[in-house]
């Protein structure tokens, strides 16, 4: 019960903080009731973080799928520089990966890239990086006799792969592949440091004219929130489906590898 | 290649900075999520019902909005300080809702006997947390609190747009002033990251061999 005072008192300290800054003057709240331009703006800013998310999506998905084969195939020159791929596109910060498009091809092609393009191939690298890990783990908890009975019936090792395991592959690591979604969702937004209008910057751009950075990155965060959520509830739904659907054949350890996957990795 | 052989100094002090807003970082982030955890598995609701509102809502933010509700939106309440620090809030701030949810998934691999038997023998909760719960949790999570260190480790490049001199922000600087030999610095940047994300991974991997019990 002292946690429950202490928590009451910090929310309280928190409310008066804010009131004695006049953080709740009805004037920090008012453009939101009375200019509808407010709206539009940030709609405008959501359809780019979408596009973004989707194009990233689109490109990472095939990356991931020719890298997760790659690191299992069973030539080295194939499989070691998969991993080498993989490994460092994992370890590098998705930042870097960005400004690296940004800010080398104008000095090496003497032609500005649009913002969005250095945004989603960053997006692309990292995401396929880590999509290629979850496929490959989709891909290794499936039982062996599968790829030996499609080799059995005369399917050669491509062939088996592409219509036998992948398919499969992908159906039990649905649930995780949702999830990243929403890491990739979320990392959208840091479009704003190469200057691309995602639903971030137009927020930016927003708080120049209102002076309420609060409020408006608050109801910022709240888009985010809940689109981020309703994926995250969707990989659930997904996950306790096939968990009826299969029942112990599935490996749910593997489904849930990692902490928190339903909310997308940090 | 010069550039970056001359620059070895810049290099190093920015990737010293990242380091310690890492380190920095990962103990508060620690410390308030495991505060987070204990709330979410303590016996009164509200508690839980805040510290589940705290990990659901911070984990599905981006970071940088994060970055921006530290940077912009704290010196409007009257807390002002310099960019590092409001960098390390946002930082412990996101990464302590991950490590939250490490830290209860420990705790439910705890087995219940355990914490009944503490109970019945007279423990607090927070007594039967703090000594018998807690350091059995922390033995089984290695692995994921490993991915969520590392995970900050590459986070800490935000703050390079919030004027705070580490890695990147080193990296930006010196392309502005050696513009043609843009790839060997990015490269150089990158392979320090890949480096200490590797070093880190090792370490962890090392802590989780000497922690870990067989059973």
């Amino acid at each position: 019960m002292v946690g429950v005072a202490v928590i009451a008192l910090l929310v309280y300290l928190a409310a008066r903080q804010l009131s004695a800054k006049g953080q709740f003057d009805a004037d920090l709240y008012r453009p939101f009731l009375e200019e509808p331009q407010i709206y539009e703006r940030l709609a405008e800013g959501l359809r780019n973080t979408l596009k973004a998310a989707a194009f990233g999506l689109a490109l990472a998905l095939p990356l991931g799928v020719v890298l997760a084969f790659g690191r299992l195939s069973r030539r080295w020159f194939i499989r070691i520089p998969s991993v080498g791929i993989i490994e460092f596109f994992r370890a590098t910060p998705l930042l870097l990966l960005i400004l690296f498009f940004f800010l080398s091809f104008p000095i090496v092609f003497s032609t500005r890239l649009e913002p969005l393009t250095a945004l989603v191939l960053g997006l692309t690298l990292y995401n396929g990086a880590v999509i290629a890990e979850i496929i490959r783990a989709g891909i290794q908890s499936l039982p062996t006799g599968q790829s030996e009975a499609a080799l059995a019936v005369g399917l050669t090792r491509g062939q088996a792969q592409r219509l036998v395991l992948l398919p499969q592959a992908v159906r039990i690591m649905l649930p995780s592949l949702v999830s990243q979604l929403v890491v990739l969702l979320k990392d959208t937004s840091l479009g704003f440091i190469v200057g691309f209008e995602e639903l971030l910057r137009i927020g930016g751009q927003l708080v120049e004219v209102l002076r309420n950075p609060v409020q408006t990155y608050v109801l910022v965060a709240l888009v985010y929130i809940v689109i981020n959520i309703s994926l995250g509830r969707l990989a659930s739904w997904i996950e306790s489906r096939q968990r009826r659907t299969y029942g112990a054949a599935v490996p749910v350890q593997t489904v849930e590898s990692g902490m928190g996957q339903a909310g997308g990795g940090p | 290649m010069d550039a970056v052989l001359d620059n070895r100094d810049v290099f190093v002090d920015g990737f010293m900075t990242t380091i310690t807003l890492t380190l920095l970082a990962a103990m508060g982030a620690l410390v308030l999520g495991t505060l987070i955890a204990a709330m979410r598995v303590s016996p009164a609701p509200p508690l839980r019902w805040v510290a589940t509102g705290y990990v659901e809502v911070v984990r599905n933010t981006p970071l940088t909005v994060v970055f921006f509700l530290s940077v912009f939106g704290l010196p409007k309440v009257g807390v002002g300080t310099t960019f590092f620090r409001f960098s390390l809030i946002a930082l412990t701030v996101y990464t302590a809702s991950f490590v939250a949810e490490a830290v209860r998934s420990g705790v439910n691999s705890v087995a219940s006997g355990q914490a009944e038997a503490s109970r019945s023998i007279g423990m607090t909760f927070v007594k039967t947390l703090r000594l018998v719960v807690l350091p059995q949790a922390f033995r089984n999570i290695i692995p994921p609190l490993a991915s969520v260190f590392i995970a900050l480790l590459k986070n800490t490049s935000i703050a390079s747009a919030f004027a705070v001199t580490e890695a990147t922000q080193t990296m930006q600087g010196l392309i502005n002033t050696n513009g043609q030999a843009v790839i060997w610095i990015l490269s150089a940047t990158a392979l320090g990251y890949v480096a200490l994300a590797l070093t880190a991974g090792l370490l962890f991997s090392r802590l989780e061999r000497t922690l870990t019990v067989s059973r």
